[in-house]
């Protein structure tokens, strides 16, 4: 396939054409010779002024200029490849520049650099390169002028193409000038080289001159579709006007695609499903880009060796940035896809995969609806299952390999592999902005409930009034509770000998006997007169005494005299404001008690109707010590609760003293015993 | 335009080195590997300095009567050496710099690859092709 350099290269490195290469450049070669020699077609332009003789070995630069510019590469790109092939070095184009140079177009035309060393590089896609030579080949005729009956339809297919074009906005201005010779169509694409030949010899009879619209629209041609259509366009090659409306027709469907012919590396709406999701899952951002080392390690996982994963990264990293934004990394999982499927990798990045053409393909995942409608439309039937069907099971494959496969792309597989491309591609997109909204729509939850959570709760702090503060505890005396008065007196049973009942308020010592009997003379006596001024005294002591006895059990027949007392219940009723003045507060709650459980003990008794005898006559006294009695009364009952309580403690405690004596008498009697036997 | 050219790293290895097919390539590889005290010898006069002020091209290295040895020297102290045809007198030193200029970016794009680890040697096809075309120049 690769020969040596056909004609001497100079001191340049050798130039590797492949047999067909060869051919079309020579003939090419030979064209532009010849057409060196007769003008370039009115309407050239500047090809005119640059119309040199041209010597038997060289081309002439006006159809070589031609030539370049059909080949639709911008002007700059024209100039490197004239640099870089050395015709302004040696001033001609000799063969030797002009093979450079063409392959170096072609190169150009597939993506590849403009350099020399593209000449080295093998052409990636031999088709590619024939279709390109094809329509060198056909604008290397430029001998001879054509009918202008061609110019019309050509210029219009032309244009058609020009809309299609990449670089394009250059071409149109020049396309108009251009000759309007109608390349005969004659050999649609073939990916056979003899039939391109073939065609190329019927182009030379035909004597056309070489259009840059029949050059363009050869590539679309190139499609493998073209063929069948283009193969009854090819046999009648001479009558243009048929191969134009057969070019054209078939180059509309077709024009939709893409002048780029190369389609294992054409990305499927599946696959960029997929790579998207996969970025997704590397990056969250669709926009931000995954870094080195990221990606680094993802695409370790496809197993393919580092020098060829090296080799993917520098073809997919146009800016070289260390950095794989969307379309990148989409370029790159596809090279490593088309890799694990045997396909050599490329020299240089194909025109579909490169940045703006991913970009501009795929502008976002999500409006890619109506692009790729009119995409899969325009895409040929017959070449749709089949490339369909080779990149959906290339997809497959690469899913399986890759550890990471979602199931969303895994159903969206099956769905594309039984449905054509036009079925799936709406699918995938409705799929997608409804996985979208729903992203969205779960996004955007979270955000309400948490808003509406801070607003429920503002309104409870606003509805809410401070609470009530809990109600204070009612003063109550914990400490002192034991000196509370009221439990003094309540019937507290279980007394214990400690005496757990508050202590009674403390007793004056008790009077001996004699006093007592003397008290109780003396309160006969005040009772029968009123004491004078010791009385106080007395009454007090006499008080005092009879509050102590009354508690005692044995002066309980005492305490029975009290209602042979009654009448002294009007004087103890004085004493009692004269006992009162004394401020001892402990002697004051026994006068008025002592005064009440006398007036109670009046009272209950036969007394009763004394003491209110008694009271009546005392009728301005009775007044002052109304309230004083019913005080008198309460305290009464309180003192002979106390009483009785205290009384059943004293019974408790002479039992106990009893046993105790018994103890001792017993212990003593013991002991007695036991010491007669030591004492001798 | 150039011959030979050779990327040494700072370990004084090389990490890529290419000479013109025509030419003895041993012959070539001295050359850059005698040429490299040179070079040492030019950073440690200018070392004394700051390092932003040490320039990166270091112009000629040294002359001989067919070929003249040119070096360059990164901040991390990759040294790039190239050796050109004395014969080719249309070659100026900014050429020479421009052309360091391009070698020194296609090596920035080689490192920004995560695939390449620095010290490994270089395999970059678009180095290569980067290479070829400074070489090919000549002819």
């Amino acid at each position: 396939m690769e020969a040596a350099a056909g004609g001497g290269c100079g001191s340049g490195p050798p130039l590797l054409l492949s047999e067909g290469e060869q051919q079309c450049y020579s003939e090419l070669f030979a064209s532009c010779a010849a057409a060196g020699a007769a003008v370039g077609g009115p309407g050239s332009g500047p090809p005119e002024a640059a119309r040199a003789v041209p010597s038997a070995a060289t081309a002439a630069a006006g159809p070589v200029a031609d030539l370049f510019r059909a080949s639709q590469l911008p002007a700059e790109t024209l100039h490197q490849i004239t640099e870089l092939c050395g015709a302004k070095r040696v001033g001609y184009f000799g063969p030797t520049q002009f093979y450079i140079a063409l392959k170096l177009i072609a190169a150009a035309q597939s993506g590849l650099p403009v350099r020399i060393e593209s000449i080295k590089c093998e052409v990636p896609l031999p088709r590619f390169l024939m279709s390109k030579t094809d329509a060198e080949i056909r604008f290397g005729n430029p001998t001879e002028l054509h009918g202008t009956k061609v110019q019309i339809p050509y210029l219009i297919t032309e244009k058609n193409t020009f809309k299609r074009m990449d670089d394009e906005d250059k071409q149109e201005t020049q396309s108009p000038t251009m000759s309007p010779l109608a390349s005969p169509p004659s050999s649609p694409p073939h990916y056979q080289r003899v039939p391109l030949s073939h065609a190329y010899g019927k182009l030379r009879s035909n004597t056309e001159q070489m259009h840059p619209a029949p050059y363009e629209a050869r590539q679309p041609l190139v499609q493998p579709e073209g063929p069948s259509s283009g193969a009854p366009g090819t046999k009648p090659p001479r009558h243009q006007a048929s191969l134009i409306r057969s070019f054209s027709v078939e180059r509309e469907p077709q024009d939709n695609n893409s002048n780029y012919p190369d389609e294992p590396w054409r990305i499927t709406e599946e696959q960029r499903e997929y790579y998207v999701n996969q970025f997704r899952s590397l990056q969250p951002d669709p926009s931000s880009f995954i870094s080195g080392s990221v990606a680094k390690n993802f695409f370790t996982k496809s197993k393919l060796s580092i020098p060829e994963l090296s080799y993917i990264w520098e073809l997919s990293d146009a800016d070289c940035d260390g950095a794989l934004t969307l379309p990148e990394f989409c370029a790159a999982f596809h090279l490593i896809v088309a890799r694990k499927n045997g396909y050599p990798l490329p020299e240089g990045l194909p025109p579909t995969l490169q940045t703006e053409y991913l970009q501009a393909a795929f502008p976002k995942p999500k409006r890619e609806c109506a692009l790729f409608d009119s995409y899969s439309e325009s895409m040929p039937a017959n070449q749709q299952p089949r490339d369909l069907n080779r990149m959906e099971k290339l997809s497959v494959k690469d899913m399986a390999d890759f550890p990471v496969p979602t199931q969303d792309v895994t159903s969206d597989d099956k769905q594309g592999l039984k449905s054509t491309a036009d079925e799936a591609l709406p699918r995938d997109v409705s799929e997608d902005p409804a996985t979208s909204k729903d992203s969205n729509s779960l996004k955007a939850r979270p955000r309400s409930r948490s808003y509406s959570s801070t607003s429920i709760e503002e309104a409870m702090k606003r509805g809410e009034d401070p609470p009530t503060p809990p109600p204070r505890p009612q003063k109550t005396h914990s400490r002192a509770s034991s000196l509370d008065l009221n439990k003094v007196f309540q019937p507290s049973v279980p007394a214990t000998k400690s005496g757990l009942l508050p202590p009674p308020p403390a007793l004056p010592p008790r009077p001996c006997p004699s006093q007592i009997s003397h008290l109780r003379v003396n309160s006969k006596r005040s009772a029968q007169r009123r004491p004078p001024t010791q009385l106080p005294n007395y009454g007090d002591f006499r008080l005092q005494k009879q509050s102590e006895q009354a508690p005692e059990a044995e002066i309980h027949p005492q305490l029975n005299r009290a209602p042979s007392q009654a009448a002294e219940s009007s004087p103890a009723k004085k004493d009692i404001p004269y006992s009162q003045p004394p401020s001892k507060p402990i002697r004051r709650k026994f006068r008025p008690e002592n005064p009440a459980t006398e007036n109670q003990d009046t009272s209950t008794a036969v007394g009763g109707p004394a003491s209110a005898a008694t009271v009546k006559p005392h009728a301005a006294v009775q007044k002052q010590s109304s309230k004083q009695k019913k005080a008198i009364q309460t305290a009464i009952r309180k003192n002979k609760e106390a009483n009785a309580v205290l009384a059943r403690l004293n019974s408790e405690l002479q039992q106990q003293l009893k046993e105790v004596h018994q103890e001792r008498i017993a212990l003593e009697n013991q002991l007695e015993q036991l010491r007669p036997v030591t004492v001798l | 335009m150039a011959v030979c050219v050779a990327v040494i790293a700072k370990e004084n290895y090389p990490l890529y080195i290419r000479s013109a097919p025509t030419e003895n390539e041993l012959k070539f590889h001295y050359m850059v590997h005698t040429s490299l005290d040179v070079v040492d010898e030019k950073i440690s006069a200018m070392g004394k300095a700051l390092v932003d002020q040490r320039e990166l091209y270091l112009g000629l290295l040294y002359p001989t009567e067919d070929y003249k040895v040119y070096g360059y020297v990164t901040n991390s102290k990759v040294k790039f050496v190239m050796v050109v045809d004395s014969s080719n007198t249309a070659l100026r030193d900014n050429e020479i710099r421009s052309m360091f200029r391009k070698l020194h970016n296609s090596y920035t794009d080689v490192m920004c690859n995560p695939f390449y680890n620095p010290g490994d040697r270089i395999q970059s096809r678009a180095f290569d092709s980067m290479v070829t075309s400074m070489m090919i120049q000549v002819c």
